[in-house]
């Protein structure tokens, strides 16, 4: 493909496999089955999987070259949703200019908070950021969301869409959910392999009726799933181009030392800030995808909780790496979404073959850690992740690949670990 | 995975085959024959308990979980069956819902928008739940009710306050057993006028975010049209822990009622903060210094411990009031004593309120014959019940609200134990509490149709 | 006028808790050169030892009483504490009462475990790793921790009073001339404010004049070097870290009573504790003080109604302004170095 080597072609073509049949990889267990609880792969958690993985990745642009630690990304985001939610209700539930806008607002956002904050480096940069989000969070969530001052956030409820919006572009045949010149976001046909009773109809099929007996899978196919897959494929071949592009380079040298830099009589701070800005447009792209998803966007998401979490998935997948942001969105995105609908009833039906007490015992012993403990279960495997695996998932990866193919030549399929050693140590 | 291979490379010719499909179109899991989301088969119906689990409402979330059990329980026919007893319909014989055997499937919502929508379409989407009900704040309750309206699932709204809810954000989908802002005025202000009397000097401090606003543009009004003057009313921001700035200069204000529109951990801190700054013992204008906080729930009395003594409050409902306040609101004894004896403490009013939602949606269901949404909002649309420990309930057609007593109450001077935080003062009658559905507060509304999804 | 006086009070008040914490953790960076994202949970187990403390004085057996009944109308099972049973009624009040300052006994030691523990045992490794995994992996850990108190003592706030002695508040006003009920200050807090001071004092007296605080200081400037010398500056630093954990779970035990503490008051008070140690200047002492009090000041003002009125939401945002100003016309904050965190 243009501009990119092999082995990138190759995790491209991976990615784009993975992104495409998601909805069959994502579940793995039969619907039917008490393992059906880990299956991930129904429109929502697929849409935030590859939303959040468009928010990780744009962040690793920013994080992962320069080295820049910015603590308010999800304030991007946020201005990103607000601004399409605005779209929805000024013009119409197009989600084109409403994706188009939100990128431009959130661009223009982190321009004004890219310049300032980049005029210091280190734990100053990350405080200065950290700043401008909780600001914005605040104002957000009261002041600007109070009907008697100027209600541009509607505050604590998230600003939503309402029948008395003017909605100039709306067409009378237009659907009233958020969609794609006609296709509806939320369409989804699903696909039954196995099982018996049928009532599928439409787009809906079912395959092989009783090949399995009882046991039948189900495949949901989003509409709005593939629309923000089919973005992350294209802003990920962005970001592999700019990793191996002369400007990422020069990233990448503001990274491991930029003083040398400055004695090369380059000026760092316009790369920096370029490098922001499009971190910037990444963020404001998810938080429009987000809100053409579902209409309606909070204050919450420009929490610094929120700018934490997307530093946490970057370095917990891999800071630096092309795929590792991908997967530590999914890693994060997963344990909120499936572990904490664990309860207790759940655990009682999995060990319910088990004598009574050992039930009980086990039931005992896991509860603590899923349903409302799940935020436990992430904090200790966090920090496992940390200890034993400084260079997050992908580093993981590459030890079990390197275990499993020992003997086999360090060749094709490793353009991670090439990319994770092109970093220069901290 | 001994079948993984053969597995796969069919699922693989599936999603071919589905790709190529992927422009007809049809909603959600939706059903072409049954006509609505989430048909419930012939064997069981899924309900999703959306409450919040982790954050600052997790123990009151817990207690909503707590009750949603009990209620799963009795309509399957398992326990001692609570408020099925006393329930003026005796459609609900403990055979489930419509014959078919309630499951249920839990989430947590983190007092977020974005969380509890995120799990509630989980719920709608993964786990086919055909009415998604709990949680404990506006912003939540309004979030996914916007979402149960998008999805045509039902929204049984848990613990929420605001007029919002089924003011300007009501929806067609959406149902709620609380009370409200506007009620809580409307019930107080008269227990105030006798407890304090007409000539007082309100000061507000009120959370900057809409459920804050509303309340004190209710109380306000109430107060104000009693003859109480509102001197002040001064925002403070959502995570504010410490009030000291707030509350200093309430005293040399000329006010002498505070008046607290704070709720949860903002309401616990607020309230210590203002008994700290010793207002409690304090003089104005020649009378003792009162604190008003008009509404808190049992678990922030227990958070604000010997600080609530004698503040007054509203609520929705109170586990001792069949007891003190006699047959009028016969069902609560039944449901406290099952709740009791399997939890070993008294229910809260959340854990009530999402208890009595539980069972009137299953009543909906029954009594209209099926579980398309539509059909059920025609049954609870106008409908009058008794027997739920609130007295007579109307659900009101024109915002989806209930409307029934408040009780006020105030914390108790000497607690007989744990449990025995609040005394009841009063029980405010369905009248005083009642408004028009186009009252300003709650103008610019609008229910719409309701949505069956498919 | 009045006011302005009362917000200044109530400003160093403020500024106090905030310089307490800060203060702790910005020696855990100054000695040990680690973003310790975990010390809010410390603030917070501190809080925690109080709670703890005051359920072990108030551990009681049950006695039924058959004259009462309960919820369910079955007789009454009262709690008689056990220290009732041995010092008598009145001394057994009192020593419930006195809880919270009794804590303080309980939170040294506990803390100085949970600090000393805590370094050999996570800290210790991440010496050498880029700060970004010394933020991740203390992040962790203090989700855990909190996590934990959670499920020992559930998410509501458990109010924990301060002994009879120390409610209400003392009027200023009166004193200074002004009439009754202008100038009112709770005396806990001003018991909070004198325990602050007093403890940023011993913090500083004991590295200005003690020879362990000489190594320290030694070592904070050159590690290498002062290990050359032959001293073993790693126990120091251990110690150091037990140090800064006992400051933070004293700052918790007191601060029990201004607010019922709740297992995410850690994360409550981190971000914020942050912002003071930078603006103060990574690594400065002095620094994370000023900076303490002079944000809390700020905010105590920014909260005035007339202000308010002026600049609506003031209050919500002074701090972060207040922060973004000073770190662009001071580069490192108010007392930072050069060169320690801008890599």
């Amino acid at each position: 493909m243009r501009g990119l080597e092999r082995r990138d072609v190759m995790l491209l073509v991976i990615v784009a496999v993975m992104t495409l049949f998601a909805p069959i990889i994502l579940n793995p267990f039969p619907a039917n089955s008490a393992m059906a609880q880990f299956n991930a792969g129904y429109p929502d958690l697929m849409q935030r999987f590859v939303i959040f993985g468009i928010f990780a990745i744009g962040f690793n642009i920013l994080f992962g070259l320069t080295g820049y630690l910015s603590f308010g990304h999800a304030a991007f985001l946020g201005v990103g949703s607000y601004s399409a939610v605005w779209m929805f209700k000024l013009l119409g539930f197009n989600i084109i200019p409403a994706i188009l806008l939100s990128v431009v607002v959130a661009g223009l956002f982190s321009v004004v908070i890219g310049y300032i904050s980049l005029r210091r480096s280190g734990i100053y940069f990350s405080i200065l950021t950290l700043a401008f989000a909780q600001m914005s969070f605040a104002l957000a969530y009261s002041v600007l969301g109070n009907p008697a001052l100027i209600n541009l956030t509607n505050g604590e409820t998230g600003l939503q869409v309402y029948p008395s919006d003017p909605q100039v572009l709306h067409g009378a045949s237009a659907p009233n959910v958020t969609n794609l010149f006609g296709l509806e976001m939320r369409q989804t046909c699903e696909v039954k392999l196995g099982g018996t009773a049928s009532g599928l109809s439409g787009c809906d099929t079912h395959m092989l009726p009783g090949a399995f007996g009882e046991t039948f899978w189900a495949f949901d196919f989003n509409a709005g799933y593939y629309v923000c897959a089919v973005l992350m494929l294209i802003v990920f071949y962005l970001s592999i181009r700019i990793f191996r592009s002369p400007f990422g380079m020069m990233l990448r040298a503001v990274k491991s030392n930029q003083q040398r830099l400055n004695y090369t009589g380059l000026n760092p701070r316009p790369y920096t800030l370029a490098a922001f800005v499009i971190s910037g447009m990444y963020a404001g792209l998810a938080g429009g995808l987000m809100a053409s998803m579902d209409p309606l966007a909070g204050a919450e998401r420009m929490q610094w909780t929120a700018s934490g979490e997307v530093v946490l998935m970057t370095i917990l997948g891999g800071a630096g790496t092309l795929i590792g942001p991908v997967l530590g969105a999914g890693f994060i995105k997963y344990f909120e979404n499936i572990f904490s609908k664990i309860n207790d009833g759940v655990l009682h039906s999995w060990f319910a073959f088990m004598p009574e007490g050992l039930e009980n015992l086990f039931v005992t012993l896991l509860h603590p850690f899923v349903g409302k403990g799940w935020h436990l279960t992430l904090g200790i495997l966090f920090m496992l992740v940390v200890i034993f695996l400084p260079g997050g998932l992908v580093e993981g990866g590459q030890r079990i690949g390197r275990f499993a193919f020992r003997r086999r030549n360090r060749k094709g399929g490793e353009a991670e670990a090439e990319a994770a050693r092109k970093q220069p140590a901290e | 995975m001994s079948t993984s291979r053969f597995t796969r490379r069919g699922v693989l010719r599936t999603g071919a085959i589905a790709s190529a499909g992927l422009a007809l179109p049809t909603y959600l899991r939706a059903e072409a024959h049954t006509g609505f989301t989430n048909a419930p088969g012939d064997s069981e119906v899924v309900l999703g308990f959306n409450v919040p689990q982790t954050g600052p409402y997790a123990d009151e979330g817990a207690d909503e979980l707590r009750a949603f059990e009990l209620a799963v329980e009795h309509l399957n026919g398992e326990g001692d069956g609570g408020m099925l007893n006393t329930f003026s319909e005796k459609n609900l014989d403990g055979t489930g819902i419509l014959g078919r055997r309630v499951n249920f499937v839990t989430g947590d919502t983190q007092t977020k928008s974005d969380a509890a929508r995120a799990s509630a379409r989980s719920m709608i989407e993964k786990d086919g739940a055909i009415m998604i009900s709990g949680g404990s704040s506006s912003g939540v309750a309004v979030a996914v009710q916007g979402l149960c309206q998008e999805a045509g699932v039902i929204f049984m709204a848990g613990l929420t306050h605001s007029n919002d809810t089924t003011g300007k954000d009501r929806k067609a989908n959406g149902f709620r057993h609380f009370f409200n802002a506007y009620m809580s005025a409307a019930a107080l202000a008269p227990v105030l006028q006798n407890l304090y009397g007409t000539d007082r000097n309100a000061y507000h401090l009120t959370a900057d975010y809409n459920w804050g606003w509303t309340q004190q543009e209710s109380i306000a009004a109430a107060t104000e049209a009693m003859g109480w003057e509102t001197v002040n009313n001064v925002l403070t921001p959502l995570a504010e822990t410490d009030f000291s700035a707030y509350i200093a200069p309430v005293l040399s204000s000329g006010a002498d009622v505070l008046v607290l529109n704070h709720y949860g951990g903002n309401m616990v801190n607020s309230l210590t903060n203002a008994v700290q700054f010793g207002l409690r013992e304090a003089q104005a204008n020649g009378k003792k210094f009162e604190i008003v906080v008009p509404l808190y729930s049992e678990l922030m009395a227990r958070g604000a411990g010997q600080n609530i003594k004698g503040i007054p409050g509203s609520q929705n409902w109170d586990w001792k009031l069949e007891n003190e306040m006699g047959e009028r609101y016969v069902g609560t004894n039944a449901f406290v004593q099952s709740f009791g004896e399997k939890y070993g403490f008294p229910p809260s009013q959340a854990a009530h309120t999402c208890y009595v939602q539980t069972l009137l949606y299953a009543d909906a269901v029954t009594r209209a014959g099926s579980f398309n949404p539509c059909a059920v909002v025609e049954a609870l649309e106008g409908f009058e019940f008794d027997g739920m420990g609130n007295g007579p309930t109307l659900y009101r057609a024109g915002d989806h609200q209930c409307f029934k007593d408040v009780v006020v109450v105030r914390g108790k001077e000497n607690p007989e134990n744990e449990f025995d935080l609040v005394e009841i003062v009063e029980v405010t009658p369905t009248e005083q509490v009642t408004y028009e559905p186009d009252h300003p507060m709650f103008d610019g509304g609008d229910l719409g149709e309701c949505n069956p999804g498919a | 006028m009045d006011a302005v006086i009362l917000q200044f009070l109530n400003g160093l008040d403020k500024g106090s808790a905030y310089a307490l914490i800060a203060l702790g953790l910005t020696l855990i960076f100054g000695t040990l050169g680690v973003v310790n994202f975990a010390h809010g949970a410390l603030f917070m187990i501190g809080a925690f030892c109080a709670v703890t403390m005051s359920r072990l004085l108030s551990l009681s057996h049950q006695v039924v009483d058959e004259t009462r009944t309960d919820f369910l109308g079955n007789p009454m099972k009262v709690d008689v504490p056990y220290v009732n049973d041995w010092f008598g009624e009145a001394t057994g009040a009192l020593i419930i009462d006195w809880a919270v300052p009794i804590s303080i006994l309980l939170a040294i030691p506990v803390m100085l475990l949970v600090g000393i523990v805590m370094e050999r045992g996570l800290i210790k490794h991440f010496y050498k790793r880029p700060h970004a995994d010394q933020i991740l992996v203390t992040f962790g850990l203090a989700i855990v921790l909190q996590e934990i108190i959670k499920q020992v003592y559930g998410a509501n706030p458990i109010p924990t009073p301060a002994p009879e002695a120390f409610r209400g508040s003392l009027d200023f006003g009166v004193m200074l001339g002004f009439d009754p009920y202008t100038i009112t200050y709770p005396y806990w807090r001003l018991v909070y404010f004198a325990f602050s001071v007093i403890i940023i004092g011993a913090v500083f007296a004991f590295l200005q004049f003690t020879t362990f605080g000489m190594v320290v200081r030694a070592g904070m400037a050159d590690r290498e070097t002062v290990g050359l010398l032959g001293i073993d500056i790693d126990r120091r630093f251990t110690l150091m870290f037990g140090l800064a954990a006992i400051v933070a779970g004293l700052a918790g035990v007191m601060y029990t009573p201004i607010n019922s503490p709740n297992y995410h008051m850690g994360m409550d008070f981190l971000v914020l504790s942050f912002v003071v140690v930078v603006v103060g200047g990574m690594g400065s002492l002095p620094g994370a003080v000023a900076a303490g009090f002079l944000l809390g000041i700020l905010q105590s003002f920014a909260s005035m109604n007339w202000i308010k009125d002026i600049i609506p939401g003031i209050d919500q945002i002074i701090i972060y302004l207040v922060a973004i100003l000073i770190l662009l016309t001071r580069p490192r904050g108010l007392l930072g170095r050069k060169g320690v965190m801008e890599e």
